[in-house]
């Protein structure tokens, strides 16, 4: 098994901490808030309000789920459009009362299904794309396990974007590059070589700015560095006029991908 | 599924004017056959562009490549392409895709999946994008990214509103996240024009699906579609693998997308020209765009 596909298990890994334990470790007093006012509450995601030392945050994560009545429940961390819809609503109140906001990231994408089409998943995850960018408070997101496509994407429009040393972050599953690519699923090791989407990957890339040692799966030493981290990126980002912060943060992707010319 | 148009020869090149100096000799080849996707019979290229590119013989909608799309929309002689030498990096090094974008490049006549520039519908100056189906899919790596961000930058320099043809497969795996990437990036640059109170138009063409969609593809203040056109986020396909079903008739198609709300207008093709001439004005707030 090659490198790249070791991370992919490591990141899928069942028991590998999830949203909800960091939400736990690292902020205080989390109150969670429900729905979208439009359809339903996607319990995929996971949003609501605590403090990060003395200061209130938006804390929005993907969640998977521990147990497996759990997992289920949460669609194994699937969002339907609801769930995108749900985390905006959040983060326009984020904005109202100037907070910052944490997005945690863990999903092997949003959901393929019929509902969510109907209800319009692509129209969901655009909108995010779109108002995140222009969000008039600090953002930072990072990718705690798997970080699925567009249904990633939809939560790391950020100005900082951090990866766990065993993430992986991708524009397509392994398993669906090497089926889409070379018709042949059972590529997905050769796929994950080729896609680069292991954290050293993407820092080398510049797609982000810090990966957290997983400290030998002690979760909670992750947790520590994750809170003094948050903490000391949020004060320095905090200083920035809502101007250069959004600037800053349309530029941080403007870089990415040019051309030869 | 022939989603692509089959030309029995060589693409017609068609001179434009006012190309920034290449020196490139191009000739109009007006009287090259193309035949139909559906029936297969030979039809005159110029024959086409006069039926709006639905088939004389069948009536069937023809897909369009960028370049065809374009010479069928804005008044003649009017496009002035921008952004038209910017080249695909192979980043990842993936295997087999250098080749794969040579291939392509040489079969498309296209150096990548969307052409860009400046133009003008009965008049109207206009910033266009058209996407090409003929490149890997119309799917969506980092020049069709940057092409797509500078023309709205640019557009929004000028003030000029913009009018884009989508039509992708998603998202362009060989560029790995530097195709995902580009969702955000456009997304930017689109809400930096509307930001601006610049119109922005779309229509969707079939197909229209992934990060596409799931960016600037819905992102327009006004959204049009193409009779039978199928827009989604997720394929037809992984849908029916996830759901274990099938989709039911019209899953995912134009008319479905209006249903729920998500397309403002279904517009035939023989309808286009006219309507987003109509939008433009309706959007005008100085005499003269």
């Amino acid at each position: 098994m090659s490198g790249a596909y070791q991370r992919v298990k490591a990141a899928r890994q069942q028991n590998r901490a999830t949203s909800m334990y960091y939400i736990n470790q690292i902020f205080d007093g989390f109150m969670e808030m429900h729905g979208d006012r439009r359809f339903s509450d996607d319990n995929a995601i996971v949003a609501g309000i605590a403090k990060l030392g003395g200061q209130p945050v938006t804390v929005i994560g993907i969640e998977k789920g521990v147990e497996t009545e759990e997992k289920i429940r949460r669609n194994f961390g699937s969002a339907h459009p609801e769930g995108y819809r749900k985390a905006l609503r959040q983060m326009k109140l984020a904005e109202k009362f100037r907070r910052p906001v944490v997005c945690l990231i863990d999903t092997s994408g949003a959901y393929p299904g019929i509902g969510a089409e109907e209800r319009g998943q692509g129209q969901a995850i655009a909108e995010n794309l779109m108002t995140m960018m222009g969000l008039k408070v600090p953002i930072i997101s990072v990718l705690i396990g798997e970080g699925g496509s567009g249904g990633a994407l939809a939560l790391a429009v950020a100005d900082r974007v951090w990866m766990l040393e065993n993430a992986v972050y991708s524009v397509i599953s392994p398993e669906g590059a090497a089926s889409i690519v070379w018709k042949d699923a059972g590529k997905a090791n050769e796929a994950s070589d080729a896609l680069k989407l292991t954290a050293d990957d993407l820092y080398g890339f510049g797609i982000v700015e810090r990966v957290f040692s997983e400290e030998n799966g002690d979760f909670e030493k992750v947790s520590m560095a994750l809170r003094a981290a948050l903490t000391e990126e949020f004060h320095l980002l905090s200083q920035k006029t809502i101007t250069e912060l959004t600037r800053e943060r349309y530029q941080r992707f403007r870089r990415m991908g040019g051309a030869d010319q | 599924m022939a989603l692509l148009n089959k030309r029995l020869f060589k693409k017609p090149n068609i001179r434009l004017e006012g190309e920034a100096g290449d020196g490139e000799t191009r000739q109009t080849e007006q009287d090259t056959l193309v035949s139909c996707s559906a029936c297969g019979v030979s039809v005159p290229w110029k024959v086409m562009l006069s039926q709006d590119f639905v088939c004389p013989h069948c009536g069937a909608l023809q897909t369009l490549s960028a370049r065809d799309r374009m010479l069928w929309l804005c008044d003649a002689d009017s496009f002035r392409e921008i952004d038209k030498d910017l080249k695909p990096i192979d980043r990842l090094q993936f295997p087999g895709y250098a080749k794969k974008l040579e291939k392509t490049a040489l079969e498309s006549g296209e150096p990548e999946g969307v052409i860009t520039g400046t133009g003008r519908i009965s008049g109207r100056l206009c910033a266009f994008f058209f996407m090409n189906p003929d490149f890997i899919m119309g799917s969506m790596g980092a020049v069709v990214g940057e092409k797509i961000t500078r023309l709205f930058e640019y557009a929004k320099k000028r003030r000029l509103p913009v009018i884009g043809y989508a039509v992708s497969g998603g998202a362009r795996i060989q560029e790995g996240v530097f195709s995902l990437m580009q969702m955000a990036k456009t997304s930017g640059a689109v809400l930096r024009h509307s930001q601006a109170g610049l119109l922005y138009i779309v229509v969707l063409t079939h197909p229209t699906t992934g990060g596409v969609t799931a960016s600037f593809a819905m992102e327009a203040d006004i959204i049009l579609a193409e009779p039978r056109a199928l827009i989604g986020f997720a394929g037809p396909r992984v849908i029916e693998q996830t759901m274990r079903q099938q989709l039911p008739e019209g899953f995912q198609r134009a008319e479905f997308l209006l249903e729920k709300g998500f397309v403002d207008r279904i517009v035939p093709r023989n309808a286009q020209k006219k309507e987003l001439y109509q939008l433009l004005r309706l959007h005008t707030r100085e005499a003269s765009l």
